[in-house]
C-alpha cells in the first residue's frame, strides 16, 4: 500500500502544472509504445529487405519478405501492444478498486472463465468459426464474460452497492472452482487436445490475421473510454469508500465502471493473447515507482509501458529459439515472478 | 539375543522363498504369458497382427485397432493408468509405456512382468515388434510383421525411384481455425522417419527435437512445398477439413500454399507408430508423389 500514502500529496499539486505532466506522460509512454510497436516488426530471425517489403511492384501473394513484415510481425506487435496495455491498465483498476497493490486482472475470474471457455473449443471440438472469427477467441470472450457476471452478481445480492471484499472473495473462489473445472476437461480430453490447451494457457500473440486485432478493438475501445473517466475518483477511492464519498465522489458507480471496465479489458486481452501473466502487477508498480500514485499519471502510463513490455518480450519470444516459439507467458514470468516476490518483500 | 537372532533367521527364510517363489513366478511367465493388458495401442496391434490377440486381456484407452479390441476391458491410458482394473485382470505381462514408473515400479512389486515401451524412430518400431515377439515366444510371428513393414516400405522406395524428394512441412497439431500454437515434426522420431520413407524432406530436419513449436515467419521463411498435417480426430465432417486446408491461405507466399499441395491426413495409423506403419507412410507418399500413384 505505499503508492497510496503519497495520494493526498501528488493530488494537492497545482492544477496547470498536473495537467502539463499528465499530458507529458501521455505523449512520452504514447510516443514509447509506438517506437517498440514500429521497430519490433524489424526485428526477427529472418533477415527481411525492407525495399521488397515495401515494394509495390512486387504481388503481395509473391512477396515472402512483405509477408513476413505484415503476417508474421507487425500483427503480433499490434497484439501485443494492445493486450499489453489492457492488462497493464486492467491491473492499475483493479489494484485501486480492490486497494490491494497485489490484486492483477486475473484475480476476479476473468481469466479462468475464459480459459474455461478456450478448453471447452479446443477439447471438445466446437465448430470451427463463428461469424468468420476462430471459435477459441470467441469462447474465451465468452467465458470471461460468464465468470464476470457471476463475480458481479455475487458482489451486488447480498447488500446496497458492490462490496469489494465479496469481489475479491467470489473471484478467488470462482478461480479455484473454474481452474478445477478446467482440469477435469482436460483429463477428459485426449492428449494432444490436453496439450493445445495446456499451450494456449501460456500466450500466444501468433495471430497471422488482423481479424482477431479488430474484433478486439470495440471493447477494448469501450473499457479505455470509461478507464479515461476514472482517475481522478480512483485516487480517491484508494482512500477508503467513505473519504471517497464524503467528496463527493459517486462510490457505486465508480466502483461498477471500474469493475466492468477492467474486466471488459482483460476479457478481450485474453481472448486475444491467452492469459499471460503479471503484465497487470509488473507495470502498475514500476510505473508507481516512477511517477508516483496519481492515476491520472499511473493509467496512461501504465497502459504505454504495458504496451512496450509485452511487444518486446513477444520479440524476445519470437526469435530466442527460432525456429521454435518460446511461449510469451513463459518470459514474462520468468521476468514477473522474481519481481512479484520482490514487492512481496517490500510491501511487509 | 536368541529371539532376535531365530527371527532374523526366520525373516532370511521369508525373504528367500519369497525371492524364490517371485523368481520362479517370473520365469514361468516368461516362457509363455498367458494373460497380456497392453495400455500402449501401437503394440495392441503388434499382438493382434502377430496372432496373440486371443491372448490380450485388456487394452488402453485409446485403442482402436483391430476391430476386437472392442470387446476387452480398458484400462486407461499414458496418464491416467487405472492399476485396480489391471490387477483384477490378473496378467502376467503388461505393456506400458517406459515414462510410467510408479505404475512399472508397482506391478514389480506384485511380480507382475512387465514390458516397457517408448516409442523412438522407425527402425526402433520394428525392432519393438521384434522384442515383443520374443517376449511372448512368437518370434516368427513378429519377424513376419516386422518384415511385412520392411517389404512395404522397400516397395515404396523403389515405387518412388528417383523422383527428388519435396521440401515438406508435417504438422500433427495446431490451434483449430487458426495458425496459432502450430506444432510441426523436427528432425527426429517416427514422424521424421516416416516422411523421409515416404520420399518428403522435412524442412525441419535441422531442429534435432520430435515436436517443434513454430510461429508464422518461420514457416513462412521455411517456405515448404507441400504442408502435410496429420490430424485423428475421426469426428471431422468434410467441411471442417476444408475450412482447415483453408486456413493456410493466411499464407499465400508459402510454395505449398499457392499451388494448393496443403494436406490433411485423418486417422490414428500416424500418430501410434504400430503394424500401420507401412499404411501411414503409403498415405503420405501418395500426396507427396501423387504421380507414382497413377
Amino acid at each position: 500500500m505505499t503508492g497510496v500514502s503519497t495520494v493526498a500529496s501528488v493530488s494537492a499539486a497545482p492544477g496547470g502544472d498536473l495537467r502539463r505532466r499528465v499530458r507529458m506522460v501521455q505523449i512520452g509512454f504514447g510516443a514509447l509504445a509506438a517506437a517498440v510497436c514500429l521497430i519490433a516488426p524489424l526485428l526477427g530471425p529472418t533477415a527481411i529487405n525492407l525495399r521488397q517489403v515495401f515494394d509495390p511492384a512486387i504481388p503481395f501473394a509473391d512477396n515472402v519478405d512483405a509477408q513476413i513484415f505484415f503476417i508474421a510481425r507487425l500483427p503480433r506487435a499490434l497484439a501485443g501492444a494492445l493486450v499489453g496495455a489492457s492488462l497493464a491498465a486492467a491491473g492499475v483498476v483493479l489494484q485501486a478498486l480492490l486497494r490491494n497493490p497485489l490484486a492483477t486482472p486475473f484475480t476476479l475470474g476473468v481469466s479462468a472463465g475464459a480459459s474455461l471457455g478456450a478448453m471447452l473449443v479446443i477439447t471438445l471440438g466446437f465448430p470451427l468459426a463463428l461469424a468468420g472469427i476462430p471459435a477459441v477467441p470467441v469462447a474465451s470472450f465468452a467465458g470471461a464474460l460468464g465468470a464476470v457476471a457471476i463475480v458481479y452478481w455475487l458482489a451486488t445480492m447480498r447488500r446496497q452497492g458492490l462490496s469489494t471484499n465479496v469481489l475479491l472473495l467470489a473471484g478467488v473462489t470462482l478461480n479455484s472452482l473454474f481452474s478445477a473445472i478446467i482440469l477435469f476437461v482436460q483429463y477428459l480430453a485426449d492428449f494432444t487436445q490436453s496439450f493445445q490447451a495446456v499451450r494456449w494457457v501460456m500466450g500466444n500473440l501468433d495471430v497471422s490475421s488482423y481479424g482477431p486485432i479488430l474484433s478486439a478493438l470495440p471493447p477494448m475501445g469501450l473499457a479505455f473510454a470509461a478507464f479515461a473517466r476514472l482517475p481522478r475518483a480512483l485516487n480517491l477511492l484508494t482512500l477508503g469508500a467513505d473519504s471517497a464519498a464524503a467528496r463527493g465522489v459517486d462510490v457505486l458507480r465508480t466502483q461498477r465502471l471500474a469493475f466492468l471496465s477492467a474486466s471488459l479489458a482483460t476479457g478481450a486481452a485474453v481472448a486475444l493473447g491467452g492469459p499471460i501473466g503479471f503484465i497487470g502487477i509488473i507495470i502498475p508498480h514500476l510505473v508507481r515507482l516512477l511517477l508516483g500514485a496519481d492515476h491520472r499519471l499511473v493509467l496512461p502510463a501504465s497502459a504505454g509501458l504495458g504496451a512496450a513490455f509485452l511487444v518486446t518480450c513477444d520479440v524476445a519470444a519470437r526469435t530466442l529459439l527460432s525456429p521454435m516459439e518460446l511461449p510469451v507467458g513463459i518470459i514474462t514470468a520468468l521476468l514477473g515472478g522474481p519481481f512479484f516476490l520482490w514487492l512481496l518483500v517490500r510491501n511487509r | 539375543m536368541s529371539t532376535w537372532s531365530s527371527l532374523t533367521r526366520h525373516r532370511r527364510l521369508v525373504a528367500a522363498a519369497c525371492v524364490l517363489s517371485a523368481a520362479m513366478a517370473a520365469a514361468a511367465a516368461q516362457e509363455h504369458p498367458t494373460r497380456i493388458v497392453s495400455i500402449v495401442p501401437a503394440l495392441t496391434e503388434a499382438l493382434f497382427a502377430m496372432g496373440a490377440g486371443d491372448r490380450v486381456v485388456g487394452v488402453g484407452s485409446f485403442a482402436t485397432h483391430p476391430a476386437e479390441v472392442a470387446s476387452r476391458p480398458r484400462v486407461g491410458g499414458l496418464i491416467d493408468p487405472d492399476m485396480e482394473q489391471i490387477f483384477a485382470l490378473r496378467p502376467d505381462l503388461v505393456l506400458l509405456y517406459e515414462t510410467q514408473r510408479d505404475q512399472i515400479a508397482q506391478l514389480r512389486r506384485a511380480g507382475i512382468p512387465v514390458f516397457a515401451h517408448a516409442h523412438g524412430g522407425l527402425t526402433d518400431t520394428l525392432s519393438v515388434i521384434r522384442r515383443l515377439g520374443a517376449r511372448i515366444g512368437q518370434p516368427q510371428d513378429a519377424a513376419r510383421v516386422s518384415g511385412t513393414i520392411e517389404t512395404r516400405l522397400a516397395a515404396l522406395r523403389s515405387r518412388l525411384g528417383g523422383r527428388t524428394p519435396p521440401r515438406v512441412l508435417l504438422v500433427f497439431g495446431r490451434e483449430p481455425g487458426s495458425l496459432r500454437n502450430v506444432y510441426a515434426s523436427g528432425g527426429v522420431g517416427f514422424l521424421h522417419d516416416m516422411l523421409g520413407a515416404a520420399g518428403g524432406r522435412n524442412v525441419f530436419a535441422a531442429v534435432r527435437r520430435e515436436s517443434v513449436q513454430l510461429t508464422s515467419e518461420a514457416i513462412l521463411a521455411a517456405a515448404p512445398e507441400v504442408i502435410v498435417e496429420l490430424t485423428y480426430d475421426k469426428r471431422m465432417t468434410a467441411a471442417t477439413q476444408a475450412a482447415e486446408i483453408a486456413v493456410w491461405d493466411r499464407l499465400p507466399a508459402v510454395p505449398a500454399v499457392r499451388t494448393r499441395r496443403v494436406h490433411l491426413l485423418l486417422g490414428n495409423q500416424f500418430v501410434q507408430p504400430g503394424p500401420r506403419l507401412a499404411d501411414a507412410t503409403e498415405a503420405i507418399a501418395q500426396v507427396l508423389h501423387p504421380d507414382a500413384f497413377q
